[in-house]
């Protein structure tokens, strides 16, 4: 396997699935951090319903949910339609759209590692930190966050991983479309319905391979690191 | 700014079944607040200092007013300036014991600093701990940095919640000499949890028993 071996196609596909996960996992980010600081120190009414929703993504087939997808956020869609009326926009058959089905698929994943970091905490850090003078804003900047970093660094990797790898809920909610919707798994899948497409497969797969195996490396790493808790999901 | 008391403090709290709570008066000096175990004792100090809301009473330190329940006055914690010393030394983790020590004394205001951070490193013979994490100090050297901490937040009074009881005896004496100083040096107003009366013997200029309610 060798850099040569990849056409200018196929790094069309390597840097749009980058560019898709990296939006992915960025965008989602706060989202997983909010809901997992919810899960996590908050008791309110209907918290096992938000913890099983925020589970779906993992247990469901990845078809449902970009068919899940389809009916929110397609033209005739409640979130969809608004979209479109209100802002012109679209994400049915864009990379945004992409995205956004990686995103909810890698979300659950994210929840958990930022989650579990969270409840490690010893809440009586904080305790110290308000007697010495701390505010609520400033123990969150400098004994929480500082803290849960390993857990939200472990999020970020698995949860870009996930989107890398991301397939069912992506082809069943943006189609393939290459350039615009085609990421290494769609593109690998198609290159296989080619008779004399070998080639291709091997080479993706072999960047699939190379990218799981960076992603794993710094997630070791990282738990290492940090003495193995909080940073450790799987 | 003149008071009749160092510490006046009238607080209750049911926690669970029970109803804990204290009533006192304290002048400065060091106050030990001796009782059997689960007498609340220790949630009495996280009430005074903050930590903990009382249903009822009040809490009035050097004059102020923190918590008056019928007044509506509830200063939270962060702004009450009384340096808590915890049992377990509760040193931040992820900070080097430099860090550690001027934790609060960043974050007080520059008329609050009483105390400049060499005079207390001196002070606790810590100098040769200020780059080491929490986790290679031992018990006693934990607890010396600890009460360094809290007296670099600008903290007006010292509360200590059974600063010994994690401690092997020849800690606790190291431990024991610091605090002595702290009360005749420094006459630093201080309340004492403890249930050792050696300990309470010891220290304390006044001693206040705290039953169960």
């Amino acid at each position: 396997m060798n850099a040569a071996a990849l056409t200018a196609a196929d790094w069309q596909v390597i840097a749009l699935s980058l560019k898709v996960s990296g939006v992915a996992v960025l965008a989602t980010l706060p989202v997983a951090f909010g809901l997992a600081w919810a899960l996590a120190r908050w008791r309110f009414f209907g918290r096992v319903l938000l913890d099983a929703l925020v589970h779906l993504p993992l247990v469901l087939p990845p078809v449902v949910v970009g068919w899940a997808l389809l009916l929110l956020l397609g033209p005739a869609g409640p979130v969809g339609g608004w979209l479109e009326r209100t802002l012109g926009v679209t994400v049915m058959f864009r990379w945004t759209g992409a995205a956004i089905a990686a995103g909810v698929m890698a979300l659950p994943l994210m929840v958990r590692a930022i989650r579990l970091s969270l409840e490690a905490i010893d809440p009586r850090f904080e305790q110290a930190a308000e007697t010495l003078g701390a505010a609520p804003a400033r123990r969150f900047a400098t004994i929480v966050l500082p803290l849960a970093a390993p857990g939200v660094l472990t999020a970020v990797i698995l949860g870009f991983a996930r989107s890398l790898g991301e397939f069912g809920a992506t082809i069943t909610f943006v189609s393939a479309i290459p350039g615009e919707t085609e990421t290494l798994p769609l593109a690998i899948y198609s290159a296989l319905q080619i008779p004399g497409a070998e080639a291709r497969v091997w080479a993706l797969a072999g960047v699939s391979v190379l990218l799981a195996l960076m992603a794993l490396a710094g997630s070791e790493w990282l738990a290492r690191r940090h003495g193995g808790s909080g940073g450790r999901v799987l | 700014m003149s008071f009749e008391h160092a510490f006046d403090v009238d607080v209750r709290r049911k926690l669970g079944d029970a109803t804990v709570g204290a009533t006192f008066t304290a002048d400065g000096g060091l106050t030990v607040l001796h009782g059997s175990s689960g007498a609340g004792k220790s949630s009495g100090l996280a009430m005074v200092a903050g930590l903990l809301r009382p249903d009822s009473g009040h809490v009035r330190v050097l004059g102020e007013t923190l918590f008056d329940a019928a007044a509506g006055i509830d200063v939270p914690a962060y702004r009450r300036r009384l340096g808590l010393v915890f049992q377990d030394g509760r040193l931040f983790p992820h900070m080097t014991v430099r860090a550690n020590l001027l934790y609060g004394w960043k974050l007080a205001d520059l008329a609050d600093r009483w105390i400049e951070p060499a005079v207390v490193i001196e002070f606790l013979g810590i100098e040769a701990l200020l780059d080491r994490r929490p986790r290679t100090l031992s018990g006693g050297e934990a607890q010396r940095v600890a009460i360094g901490r809290a007296l670099l937040s600008g903290a007006r009074a010292l509360l200590l919640d059974e600063p010994l009881t994690a401690l092997d005896p020849a800690r606790r004496e190291e431990i024991l000499r610091v605090i002595e100083r702290l009360r005749d040096e420094l006459k630093l107003p201080m309340l004492y949890v403890t249930h050792d009366r050696e300990e309470a013997a010891r220290l304390a200029t006044q001693t206040i028993t705290v039953e169960r309610i």
